[in-house]
């Protein structure tokens, strides 16, 4: 079990995002988060790496355990976010050089020896499918890469710290169709090595990645179980069904 | 087949097409009217002070040292002390104002200090500088014990130029996107790392024009330097660039002009010109080294 998530409750202010929710996280699974939107997803992911510290007027309950500590009372939230890697639903490239947005981490994290770092930089580029359309470029800046390529970017720069656990925040939400699937596959590469938490709004990609699957409606869980199941005609929940068939959501 | 026939006439100058193009075609020579209404005073002023500055616009009055109770000889004192009034108190303001703003932008969260913080900076920022020199008059000149002195002036400029340097610079930090800041701190960036890496070299060329742009409102001020540390006349050496220490008075162009201008009798006419021509001169310098500055900046710009 990698992380273990039991009664988180999350209200922005007086509004509920999270009403109580508890699951696990096996090691090296793609687990698959669904839901319509505003159902707390990316506020999930948020508790997750303690990025919700930023949100003013929160109040956060419940316990999330991540390898025996307790995330939600960590002080150290820095390595936190190292060993739990996050992508944005957006692409963002760093206005700085292809190079520097991959080894940024790296070298916030104290490592400056340029050959490690020359290193790191072309492993990761090479993981996220970017290697060998910037390996010529790498110097050039970061923001002037296309959208598909600045969200490879984004992932190769989560890759550089070499987390643990890789959330994805409804990637292939700006990208086209042809990046998407180039993503998805390096995702399937990536499964042995480390953990995948999949937020998606394609339920489609859910089917096709994801060992397990949550949906996510409202704060609550609605369903939580093999994909097989949870895409099959014979969900656990009848809402499960409808949702994943276009029939509400 | 065709029942309906396909309408001819998509593309006809109809009456109300014609009116949209006569109305925009006014509608432009309105604005270009006033754009242009706005550089003919600038352009006026500029012409008449140059051409009445005209007869003792040289070299040797910028450098030579006023003679027989200003009625001859030259601005240097003052010029002088204008410099140094403005370089410290920017020396003090600068740094306090860019540092707080960074705090107030990036550090702390939405709270009620927060919020006080800022009605006090956009109120200060409005307060007259009669005011602000009264103030200055108190604090420094009388309360910390000061008195008249470079000092107690340049400390009442910092107090007045602050809060709009503190605005100005989170107004540059803020234009940077939310976005790259949570994408720093996605990967385990501390706040400081982030400002450095991603929010301050984004944000400098608008917060060093920020700063600049306080050079002309300190030179410019009369108010708060005649009543904290500026004096009519002070003995100086011709070209001296150390004339004064921290706690003497000084000469400074804005009062000097005012000086030439109302409190002296006859006086050449083309001194109180010669010195705005100087006053105006070295602002617009400063500020044209802030739009190269930015210029320059601008091009390295990453987004
Ligand atoms: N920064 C915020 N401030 C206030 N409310 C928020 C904020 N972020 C999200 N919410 C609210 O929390 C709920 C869940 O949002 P979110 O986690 O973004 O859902 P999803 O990612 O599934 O679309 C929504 O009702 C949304 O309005
Ligand atoms: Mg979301």
């Amino acid at each position: 079990m990698t992380l273990e998530v039991r009664d988180l409750r999350l209200a922005y202010g007086a509004r509920e995002a999270l009403r109580g929710i508890s699951f696990d996280v096996n090691r090296n699974e793609i687990f698959g988060v669904i839901g319509p939107a505003q159902s707390g997803k990316t506020s999930l992911l948020k508790c997750l790496n303690r990025t919700i510290d930023q949100v003013a007027g929160t109040t956060l309950s419940g316990t999330i355990r991540f390898d025996g500590e307790d995330v939600l009372r960590l002080r150290d939230v820095f390595s936190l976010r190292r060993r739990i890697g996050m992508v944005a639903p957006l692409p963002v490239g760093l206005p700085m050089s292809i190079y520097d947005n991959v080894a940024f981490a790296p070298r916030c994290a104290g490592m400056h020896h340029r050959a490690d770092l020359d290193a790191i930089v072309e492993r990761c580029l090479r993981q996220a499918a970017l290697w060998d359309e910037v390996k010529d470029r790498l110097p050039s800046l970061g923001t002037a890469l296309s959208g598909g390529q600045q969200q490879r970017l984004t992932i190769a720069r989560a890759l550089s710290h070499q987390p643990e656990v890789l959330c994805l925040d409804e990637f292939s939400i700006a990208i086209d169709p042809v990046t998407t699937m180039r993503i998805e596959d390096v995702l399937r590469e990536l499964r042995g090595e480390m953990t995948i938490i999949l937020v998606t709004n394609l339920v489609q990609q859910a089917r096709r990645l994801a060992d397990r699957t949550m949906f996510l409606w409202n704060g609550e869980i609605v369903e939580l179980g093999p994909s097989s199941v949870v895409f099959s005609d014979t969900p656990a929940s009848r809402r499960t069904y409808e949702y994943v068939n276009g029939i509400f959501g | 087949m065709d029942a309906i026939a396909p309408p001819v006439t998509r593309f006809a100058r109809t009456p109300g097409v014609a009116r949209r193009e006569r109305l925009q075609a006014v509608a432009k020579w309105v604005f270009f009217t006033m754009a242009l209404a706005m550089i003919v005073p600038l352009v006026a002023i500029v012409v008449y002070l140059l051409v009445q500055a005209a007869p003792s616009l040289n070299w040797e009055f910028l450098v030579e040292v006023p003679k027989k109770g200003m009625r001859e000889g030259g601005i240097w004192p003052a010029f002088v002390g204008t410099l140094y009034l403005v370089a410290i108190s920017l020396a003090i303001a600068a740094p306090i104002g860019v540092l707080a703003a960074i705090y107030l932008n990036e550090y702390s969260r939405e709270s009620w200090f927060n919020r006080v913080i800022n009605l006090a900076v956009i109120n200060l920022a409005g307060v007259p500088s009669i005011v602000h020199a009264l103030f200055g008059l108190g604090a420094f000149v009388y309360a910390a014990r000061f008195g008249y002195s470079i000092i107690s002036a340049s400390l009442t400029l910092a107090i007045m130029t602050l809060p709009v340097i503190i605005a100005s610079t989170r107004e540059a930090l803020a234009s940077v996107p939310m976005s790259f800041r949570e994408a720093c701190w996605n990967v385990g960036a501390t706040r400081w790392q982030t400002i450095r890496a991603v929010v301050l070299p984004n944000s400098i060329s608008g917060i060093l024009t920020g700063v600049i742009l306080q050079v002309s409102r300190a030179a410019g001020e009369t108010a708060p330097i005649m009543f904290t540390g500026a004096v009519f006349f002070k003995a100086v050496q011709r070209g001296d660039w150390f004339p004064y220490r921290l706690g003497d008075q000084c000469m400074a162009l804005s009062m000097h002009l005012y000086t030439v201008s109302t409190q002296v009798p006859n006086v050449r006419e083309s001194i109180p010109y010669a010195t705005a021509v100087v006053l105006l001169g070295s602002v617009l310098l400063v500020n044209a080294t802030a739009i190269a500055v930015r210029v320059w900046l601008r091009g390295r710009k990453k987004w």
